[in-house]
């Protein structure tokens, strides 16, 4: 818990001094832009955080995202499938590939990062050849079903956002209220001793590679509505790598074991703050990454000082 | 030099003080060590004898206090200054790398090299010298076997041999032969003899009495940070160390009673465990009785445990509880039908160390403390306080980290979340191991409390001393098979270590 109002003082630092040197930045305009982006990128943050919690990885989260950005408008705009079929399949689909992802790590006992790494390429592959690398979109229509990111609550919240809180709290609820999160909590510090406790640590992991690959899959979705243009090539390409640096920036361990829902939402934000700050500060565009990471690598190494500061304040006796 | 122990100290710590947070480690502690001694240093868990120990290492610093080094003021700020000094601690978890070869370990860090700018490894001259090393030793090894191909005890011989290398004058064993067979142990005793007779002080630091007398020529007591007494060669005798370690007479300790035999609870047949001996395994444990199960380490015991409670799925065999065939594919089974396993080591399979004491109590019981799959928190406190009070863990409170607790305490916490679920048949394996005399006599007492609730318990232990203590009935294992069964009245350490070593 210390840790999330660790993070949450470094956003507002950052609003901060953004703001001091550019007022355009504190205008509620750009502010709920920033608020958009972090809804749609927070909800595959979450994914991330499930199977990092379990000390896993999932690499393949932005060519999923890909392949369901591609998968929903082709199925829904080309070839004429009901809306909600075309949620169930890409719904099917996601949780298949996680099913997968889940059963190969625990049953094969291949390392996670080698299995979605697999996934990453394959993914991508096959969002390419379905659309034969043509551009998807819905065009002018379906108005009413992009509304789903494009509506604003209250006229100024935006909907991705919305969406975010509402999945933020289901997933805190089910991390730090169920047996299940404890569960998970628990085999991600010390998976024998959760085996040992006659917790089916197996079934849990399979779990939360289902989770990041539904969370994937429904992201994909919301990006695809939120752009209206979806290259398959290139459509979610890094963004497992935000999701995880917003996992990270908010306190997952990627030993596993650790990590809170807020946390998440708030290193998303962090990471889109970053990012919005960059284009204000007439920082040169080709630096954006160099900045991210800068900052990224500032935020652990502080956060791992601070940690050790205060292990060393409490040695353990004998 | 030689033999007997030399005028001046070869170490000496005067006046030791260290605080960590909330706790005062060391209270105005004093040892003296002289070259060619064994000194056992003794004392519950929490009484500071891994603190003073590590302060001689060089791991920490006292806040007060000094240490002389044959005579002289010095310091020992770092573990590499310690090593200069001839100081060498071998600790209970050993440092060595087990993918790497004996030689490879003994010279880590210093090896020989040939070539000179680009400093290639001499391998000739590493196995050379470690095979005279080993020689010494008595071990019978190639220099270039792989370290996790030995047995611990020999891993232990070359943490020595690796100590020796370093010209070591003083060398600290933390519980030594916690993980080791009797033979072993046996092996260990006679090189630390041959050590002494070359010069070098052993300091022994052990929870093991028996050992302690067999081998200390002089006995240091600590308690609660403080020296409680020092016992020469002569005065050297169990009781007389229990009441200076605990501040009271043994009487108040626990007593062996015979229990009261029921009804079958468990029932194995045949069970053939997967491994090296694919030896069938059939035996009954009764309600309310304590059976212990003997043998050395490796003979299969904890596979055997580990295959009725559903860790590793035994090839064929059935398994009754109460007269009921039950299947048991994982642990969850086992925890369904009222099969317990507690199992040996607290820090990897038994605790979630980072977790609080409480949600380490509730974790494998929390199907029972939940609705609708959310946690009932109030009963998971109420019954987290419950077992910390019938189990008297001494910690803060149920929200402190396990980790901060000592590992008497942790022991306790582990056999709170097992026992919390109530079972039918408890297999505990080693439950009292690296734990202190109070906590251990605690835990007998409780098992004993379990077997009058008619409970079944099984005691897989290598410490004799524990299984004739508590057991109605002793199984014992050899090479993977039940070697046999002695009752009660046929108990003695020979009788048993015939089994164990398949000598009839």
């Amino acid at each position: 818990m210390k840790k999330t109002v660790g993070i949450f003082a470094l956003l507002a630092a950052i609003f901060l001094l953004t703001s001091a040197v550019e007022p355009r930045f504190m205008r509620v305009g750009n502010i709920m832009n920033m608020a958009r982006w972090t809804g749609l990128y927070g909800i595959i943050a979450i994914g991330a955080c499930f199977v990092i919690i379990t000390g896993g990885i999932d690499l393949s989260i932005g060519s999923l995202i890909g392949l369901a950005g591609s998968l929903f408008p082709l199925l829904v705009a080309s070839k004429g499938v009901h809306v909600v079929l075309g949620f169930a399949l890409v719904f099917m689909l996601s949780l298949a590939i996680g099913l997968i992802h889940g059963l190969l790590v625990t049953q094969l006992k291949l390392q996670p990062f080698i299995v979605t790494l697999c996934g990453l390429f394959i993914y991508r592959g096959v969002a390419r050849s379905i659309t034969g690398e043509i551009n998807q979109g819905f065009g002018n229509g379906f108005q009413g079903l992009r509304l789903l990111v494009k509506y604003r609550l209250f006229g100024v919240i935006p909907m991705p956002f919305v969406i975010l809180i509402l999945l933020g709290i289901i997933a805190a609820l089910f991390l730090n209220r169920t047996i299940y999160g404890r569960y998970l909590l628990a085999l991600g510090r010390n998976e024998n001793a959760a085996r040992f406790s006659g917790i089916n640590t197996d079934r849990m992991v399979v779990c939360s590679y289902i989770i990041c690959s539904l969370l994937a899959g429904f992201g994909g979705i919301l990006f695809a509505l939120d752009q209206n243009s979806v290259q398959p090539s290139t459509f979610g390409n890094f963004y497992e790598l935000y999701a995880i640096a917003g996992a990270v920036l908010g306190g997952c361990s990627l030993r596993g074991g650790e990590g809170t829902i807020a946390g998440v939402i708030c290193g998303t934000a962090m990471v889109e703050v970053i990012k919005n700050a960059v284009f204000f500060l007439n920082v040169a565009t080709e630096s954006e990454f160099t900045v991210i990471g800068v900052v990224i690598l500032i935020g652990v190494t502080v956060d791992e000082l601070i940690k050790r500061f205060a292990t060393n304040r409490i040695v353990s006796r004998e | 030099m030689m033999g007997k122990p030399a005028v001046t100290p070869f170490l000496e710590a005067r006046g030791i003080y260290k605080r960590f947070p909330g706790v005062l480690a060391l209270n105005n502690a004093n040892a003296t060590f002289f070259s060619g001694e064994v000194v056992a240093v003794i004392g519950e868990n929490g009484a500071g004898k891994s603190t003073l120990m590590k302060i001689l290492a060089g791991i920490y610093h006292p806040d007060e206090g000094e240490v002389l080094l044959e005579g002289r003021e010095g310091k020992i700020p770092t573990v590499s200054r310690a090593t200069e000094l001839g100081i060498a601690f071998i600790h209970q978890e050993l440092n060595l790398s087990d993918n790497l070869s004996i030689a490879a370990n003994i010279f880590l860090g210093r090896e020989p090299r040939m070539l000179k700018p680009l400093n290639f490894i001499n391998r000739k001259a590493i196995n050379r010298k470690t095979r005279e090393m080993l020689e010494r030793l008595k071990m019978d090894c190639s220099p270039a076997m792989m370290v996790r191909e030995l047995s611990i005890g020999h891993q232990q011989m070359v943490e020595i041999a690796k100590a020796l290398s370093q010209n070591a004058r003083m060398i600290i064993m933390d519980e030594p032969t916690s993980s080791l067979t009797q033979h072993e142990t046996d092996r260990l005793f006679e090189l630390i003899r041959t050590l002494k007779a070359r010069g070098v002080c052993i300091v022994y630091i052990s929870h093991r009495l028996v050992e302690v007398e067999q081998i200390a020529d002089r006995v240091i007591v600590l308690r609660d940070g403080q020296n409680s007494g020092e016992l020469q060669r002569a005065e050297i005798d169990h009781d007389r160390m229990v009441s200076l370690m605990v501040g009271r007479a043994l009487t108040e300790f626990y007593q062996h009673k015979a229990h009261k035999m029921g009804e079958p609870r468990l029932e194995v047949s045949n069970l053939v465990v997967p491994g090296r001996s694919r030896e069938p395994i059939s035996f009954t444990l009764h309600a309310g009785e304590v059976v212990g199960m003997a043998g050395l380490v490796g003979a299969g015991r904890t596979e055997l445990a580990q295959a009725i409670f559903g860790i590793r799925a035994p090839l064929s065999g059935t398994i009754k509880v109460d007269g009921q065939l039950v299947r048991i594919k994982k642990p969850s089974d086992a925890i369904d039908t009222g099969i317990i396993l507690v199992p040996e080591d607290r820090r990897t399979h038994g605790l979630i160390l980072e977790f609080a004491v409480r949600h380490n109590i509730a974790l494998s019981s929390l199907k029972r403390y939940q609705r609708a799959k959310f946690i009932r928190e109030k009963e998971v406190t109420r019954l987290a306080r419950t077992m910390v009070d019938e189990l008297n863990v001494k910690t803060t409170s149920i929200e402190s980290e396990t980790a901060m607790l000592s590992g008497g305490n942790q022991q306790k916490v582990v056999l709170a979340k097992w026992i919390s679920l109530r079972p039918k048949v408890l297999l505990l394996d080693e439950p009292t191991r690296g734990v202190d005399v109070m906590s251990k006599s605690e835990i007998y007492q409780l098992i004993e409390k379990m077997a009058s609730q008619g409970i079944a318990v099984l005691v897989v232990s290598s410490d004799l001393e524990e299984i004739l203590r508590i057991s109605d009935r002793v199984l014992v294992m050899h090479e993977g098979k039940l070697a046999g069964e002695l009752q009660r009245r046929q108990l003695s350490e020979e009788a048993v270590m015939n089994l164990a070593t398949g000598r009839q």
